[in-house]
């Protein structure tokens, strides 16, 4: 079927597959940030967002994004630069994979929540697994991101 | 070259690849494939171990889209081993691409290549295969001497003796003895023994397994793949599909996480495989369900240790009794059982005997491989629990039995063949650790209410920087004719930063910003051989590499220089960028040299290569202490604080090493409390999703300090060791150690559940 | 793998029963993140999107939301903050992750009933109704013991009174599904105990809340109460913990959540 929707403020007609999801949609119009890990709706790699809310990209059917406003990470390069940094200062990229999506939930977080305590932002960001760090260099950089350190 | 007034080493320099994998730039292997690639899904066994009686792949051959469907009539005979270890690797050569015998659910049975997943998926189902079910080999306990034989074929070979005997099942023995252990535990005033399980893990990197294949314009096969190894993974491809290795480049791009994992092959081969039949591009991407259930494991072992104390509190035995589950092949199966001992019975040396005896056995089951720790993980699990029991009795703190007992610097210990410690902070480590956690005021428990507990416990640990003796690393430098520097290596970031701390050695060496040198790594046509980034040998020994070769390079840019100012190489100095004569009479810049030499009629790249591999593989160590709260009427156990002190030598960049010690703790902190490879009791992995095989998340893990003394190690590159792997390994013991001081339920049998400690707790009552 | 062969956006609720009953694989489409794991094929994928199912409001003494209302609108609504404790935000507010939660539907996870199911556990202790398009209204614990039958759940009516609640879960790790989950609520002096992820469905313990309500309070006759749940209500194993391990977990979880309550009040 087609749909139309607006992906990082650019409107696009797509033909998608009825069992097509999202994040293979775009990945397949070249959106390559977005990752994919579990197959299970459980890791958070594929975060983009839907009118603006945080989603499962891998776990919505692309149809039902037909008349929303998606956007991932290309799309918020300046916000997402910004953490980037704060988040490399600290190493706390290491291998990257599960990086953009875990930047899109913290810049979500940073629009929905105001001055969020340290319990808030950790339970905030549950959905957003991660191998390599253990977390911790992580919480460091979204509490000097968001000025609450 | 003592660490002082370095304007790169010891800074914490973001990784030079951060921002671009942070922000979601193209950099991993499915990002880099073809658009129009084949896609590769793999029809799998159902059962444990069965013959293949007959395929039948003609209608799934018939779907429209389908390329090729091949089965073991269309792949070489020969054997060989997934395991990325240096050649002659000591795996056994074990496994065909694919095999009219399949040994585990979940083995490969046919390759099916088609246009898209959807129709490769309609095809497999179309494939009709007829097995003959045979009696599996299960528990790992009862395989030695089991009716059922896992690999019965005549063809399995063995580059050395690894102390095979597939007749029983077993894959490989082994025993280390110094002095007469049972003699000495008989004099010792206290003798503690037990029996530990430290249980398989998964990998779980967040980038699943995947390969992408294809044919140069030269009719070279080219595999793009996420792999720590990727000269093992050519040499391994030449092998298997018998085609010479100059038909072969393997390029390594960004990598989503290995953790060991990586170091054992996956799908590359299939993919070659069908690229070489088809001549067509060819990705396979494991799901995560494969991922779990058909790649490797950590080695579940059950490890029985006796340690013998005389009155003074000194350990004067140790004897450890491993078997070790290696799964229905033998990837790394001898050498991780060997680790098991070698990088535990170090630690203490007021011993007068010692001894590691054990068997890695083949079973039906996924097998085990490589994975962070390597055998030391499991050892410290069993040795640490150990003398924590041993501590009790002595009535001796734990942290001072340590102190008793550890290698000192300049020290030798009984299996090291008198090699003297280089360096070790494990004193300091163990110090500040219990002061960071405050265990003179928390040992052993301290009761918050009638239901909550805390309690503290700790475990040392050590792993090595490298294989001695066998770990190499190359690395070339070349000055570019923009007067900038090509850093080429073979170490393979996973992640880790390996390509940023090799440049900061690099620029420290050479004397020149970071910024002058860019890196180009992990490509076997153009990189200088490596093994790979595994066993805790990229800081150590490509680091050494990289300094060696700039180095050279920096007395070659002198040499240059003073021959353009007509001076003698003791009279110019390098500084700012440029080539200047001590007397102040001329300067030469590095961009003109390199314009000067490599222009022109200059006729002379300057470039240095260099290989280091070392005799010697100097333990890193660390002091780790958890803080745990229990609820006495559930069993359930929170971590409240998590302690690790950390001797790495010294911090190339402090912040990676940072990250490197929470990631690794954490992996362990996992370890301790939710993870497990499961199987039901027909031999099917029932953990195969994150949904059912728990990682730790964020709200799991408590707080995770890490702490470093640094040591400098005199063989290592700026006095650094290694920090990888060492870091996973305290948290299985020091866990189930303050659970025991909380609540006196010892769990020997890991992860440590709720419900264990329940239980326990009821027996206790 | 998950396929859908048709897809229907249909504009009213009758149109979506009636290709919904058209044929057997014909299926309604929540979030589609368990859907998605169930490797299920469908005929013709029912999406409810245009039917502006998406709300939580208060109509007539009652809170009403809409199926297609999403676990992280339970979670942050005003409304449901405040009612009850603020059970129903608390009981989804540990699933998995933000992301999941505003994806997955609420219509969905009642409809389909899952035996882990933390939102039932809650929903079940207050005056909850579930409103099908044609089997009509009724109270979800009926509903719960119905046998499934093809249906559109278009909404839950939970009375809004003075009921106060309180609810956990057991995890064996925090974004784990529940090894046991317990809700309990007081209004007017009646009780009820409800007992999920046994692991089977969430059930009413009647005899244990019964007893509750003719009693006086005391730490004896709560501590009884806890005890008549765990025996009276049926426990199974699963790799989350065995039958023995949840029964004795419901006994000790039942008593702090009804002390729970007891604290609300005294509040």
């Amino acid at each position: 079927m087609q749909i139309e929707l607006t992906v990082n403020d650019k409107l696009v007609t797509w033909d998608v597959e009825n069992d097509e999801f999202l994040a293979d949609t775009l990945r397949a119009h070249g959106f390559l940030s977005v990752k994919k890990a579990c197959d299970t709706s459980c890791c958070g790699l594929c975060t983009v967002w839907m009118d603006g809310k945080p989603i499962l990209s891998c776990s919505i059917l692309a149809m039902r994004a037909h008349g929303k406003k998606i956007t991932t990470i290309e799309g918020v390069s300046q916000a997402a630069e910004e953490f980037a940094r704060i988040l490399t200062a600290e190493g706390a990229e290491q291998c990257g994979f599960c990086s953009p999506g875990f930047i899109m939930n913290v810049l979500a977080m940073k629009n929905e929540l105001d001055n969020p305590t340290e319990d808030e932002i950790i339970h905030y960001l549950t959905g957003n697994l991660c191998r390599c760090t253990g977390y911790m260099g992580q919480l460091r950089a979204v509490k000097t991101y968001l000025g609450v350190a | 070259m003592e660490a002082v007034n370095l304007r790169n080493v010891g800074h914490s320099i973001p990784k030079i690849d951060g921002l671009s994998i942070a922000t979601g730039k193209p950099a991993y292997t499915e990002d880099l494939a073809m658009p129009h690639a084949l896609v590769l899904k793999i029809l799998r066994s159902p059962h444990a171990f069965a013959k293949i009686i007959s395929i039948d792949t003609s209608k799934a051959e018939r779907v429209e889209g389908v390329e090729c469907i091949l089965t073991y009539k269309d792949v070489p005979k020969v054997r060989f081993t997934l395991a990325g270890q240096s050649y002659p690797e000591p795996s056994p050569y074990d496994r065909m691409i694919l095999e009219g015998v399949v040994r585990y659910v979940g083995d490969e049975v046919a390759i099916i290549a088609a246009v898209d997943e959807k129709t490769a998926l309609k095809a497999m189902k179309l494939i009709n295969v007829e097995y003959e079910v045979l009696e599996p080999v299960l528990d790992f306990e009862k395989a030695i001497g089991h009716p059922s034989v896992v690999h019965f074929e005549e063809d399995l070979t063995c580059n050395f003796d690894i102390g095979l005997h597939k007749e029983q099942n077993i894959v490989s023995s082994h025993e280390q003895a110094v002095g007469d252990v049972e003699k000495v535990l008989k004099d010792c005033e206290f003798v503690v023994e037990d029996v530990y399980y430290p249980q398989a893990q998964a990998h779980a990197m967040m980038e699943t397994y995947r390969s992408f294949t294809y044919q140069d314009y030269m009719g070279r096969l080219v595999v793009v793949s996420s792999t720590q190894v990727p000269f093992h993974i050519k040499r391994q491809l030449a092998r298997a599909l018998q085609i010479p290795a100059t038909k072969i480049r393997v390029i390594k791009p960004r990598i989503g996480g290995g953790f060991g994992g990586k170091q054992t092959g996956a799908g590359d081969v299939f993919a070659a495989l069908v690229t070489l039949r088809t001549g067509k591009p060819a990705m396979i991407i494991y799901d995560r369900q494969e991922t779990f259930s058909c790649t490797t494991s950590r080695h579940a072992m059950r490890i029985k240790v006796r340690l013998g104390a005389d009155a003074d509190g000194f350990i004067r035995a140790i004897d450890l009794e491993v078997l070790s589950d290696t799964g229905a092949y033998g990837e790394h199966a001898s050498t991780v059982l060997s680790c098991v001992g070698e990088y535990t019975l170090p630690l203490y040396n007021k011993t007068k005997a010692v001894r590691i005896r054990g068997n890695a056995v083949y079973t039906n089951k996924m097998p085990a491989g490589a994975f962070r720790g390597y055998g030391a993980t499991q050892g410290t699990f069993a040795l640490e629990s150990a003398v924590n029991k041993l501590a009790e009795r002595l009535a001796i703190d734990p942290t001072e039995v340590r102190l008793k007992n550890i290698s000192q610097k300049g020290e030798t210990f009984l299996t090291g063949h008198g090699v003297q410690l280089g360096s070790t902070a494990l004193d300091r480590c163990i110090k500040k650790g219990r002061e960071m956690i405050g265990w003179k005021e928390k040992f052993p428990r301290q009761t918050l209410s009638g239901t909550k507990v805390r309690g503290v416990g700790m475990a040392i640990t050590m792993q090595g920087s490298g294989i001695a003796n066998i770990g190499t690393a190359s690395a070339e430098i070349r000055l570019t004719d923009d007067g900038n520097f090509a850093l080429l290596i073979g170490a393979t970031d996973m992640g880790t930063g390996c390509d940023t701390i090799l440049s900061q050695i690099a620029a420290e060496v050479l004397e020149v910003p970071l910024d002058k040198i860019y890196v180009s790594a992990g490509d076997t046509d153009t990189s200088p051989f490596d093994p790979g980034s595994y066993a805790s040998s990229t800081t150590y020994l490509a680091g050494t590499a990289v300094l060696k070769a700039a180095e050279e390079l920096k007395g070659k840019i002198l040499d240059q220089g003073a021959k353009f100012l007509g001076a003698s190489k003791e009279n110019v100095i390098f500084e700012e960028l440029s080539v200047r004569r001590i007397d102040g009479e001329g300067e030469i810049s590095l961009a003109k040299i390199a314009e000067q030499t490599i222009l022109g009629m200059g006729n002379l790249q300057l470039a240095a290569m260099a290989t280091h591999g070392s005799q010697i593989s100097p333990p890193p160590y660390v002091a780790g202490f958890a803080e745990v709260e229990v609820d006495v009427e559930t069993g359930k156990v929170d971590l409240i604080d998590y302690v690790a002190v950390v001797d790495c030598g010294t911090m190339i960049n402090p912040n990676l090493a940072r990250i490197q010690a929470e990631g690794g703790i954490v992996q362990g902190i996992g370890m301790a409390l939710f993870e497990e490879v499961r199987y039901s009791n027909l031999g099917k992995m029932e953990t195969n999703t994150f949904m059912q095989y728990k990682i730790p998340c964020r709200q799991d893990v408590g707080n995770v300090r890490i702490a470093f003394e640094e040591s400098y190690e005199p063989s290592g590159p700026f006095g650094a060791k290694s920090i990888g792997e060492v870091v996973a390994n305290t948290p299985p013991p020091a866990i189930v150690n303050a659970v025991y001081n909380a609540v006196g339920v010892q769990v020997h049998h890991l992860p440590v559940t709720a419900e264990k400690v329940f239980l326990e707790m009821l027996k206790q009552q | 793998m998950f396929t859908v062969l048709d897809m229907a956006q249909p504009d009213k609720l009758e149109e979506a029963f009636e290709i919904l009953t058209k044929r057997k694989n014909n299926t309604i489409l929540g979030g589609c993140a368990f859907l998605k794991m169930s490797k299920k094929r469908i005929g013709t994928g029912i999406d409810l999107s245009r039917l502006n199912l998406d709300y939580i409001r208060e109509d007539n003494g009652f809170i009403v939301i809409g199926a297609m209302a999403a676990l992280r609108d339970l979670e942050t609504n005003a409304l449901l903050r405040d009612a009850f404790g603020g059970i129903l935000s608390q009981s989804v507010r540990n699933i998995i992750g933000v992301q999941f939660r505003n994806g997955v539907t609420v219509g969905a996870s009642v409809y389909s009933r899952y035996g882990f199911s933390d939102l039932l556990t809650a929903l079940l202790v207050l005056d909850t109704e579930v409103e099908l398009y044609n089997g009509g209204k009724m109270p979800l614990r009926d509903f719960l013991q119905k046998p499934y039958e093809k249906d559109i759940l278009v909404q839950l009516r939970i009375e809004k009174n003075q009921r106060l609640a309180a609810f956990s879960s057991f995890r064996k790790s925090a974004s784990d599904f529940a090894v046991l989950n317990i809700a309990v609520s007081n209004l007017d002096k009646q009780w009820t105990i409800a007992v999920g992820a046994r692991p089977g469905r969430a059930v009413i313990a009647e005899t244990a809340s019964r007893a509750l309500s003719q009693g006086h309070l005391s730490a004896e006759e709560i501590e009884a109460a806890a005890k008549i749940a765990a025996d009276e209500l049926s426990f199974g194993t699963n790799t989350r913990g065995t039958a023995g391990y949840r029964k004795a977990l419901c006994q000790v979880l039942v008593k702090r959540e009804i002390m729970e309550v007891l604290q609300c009040k005294s509040n």
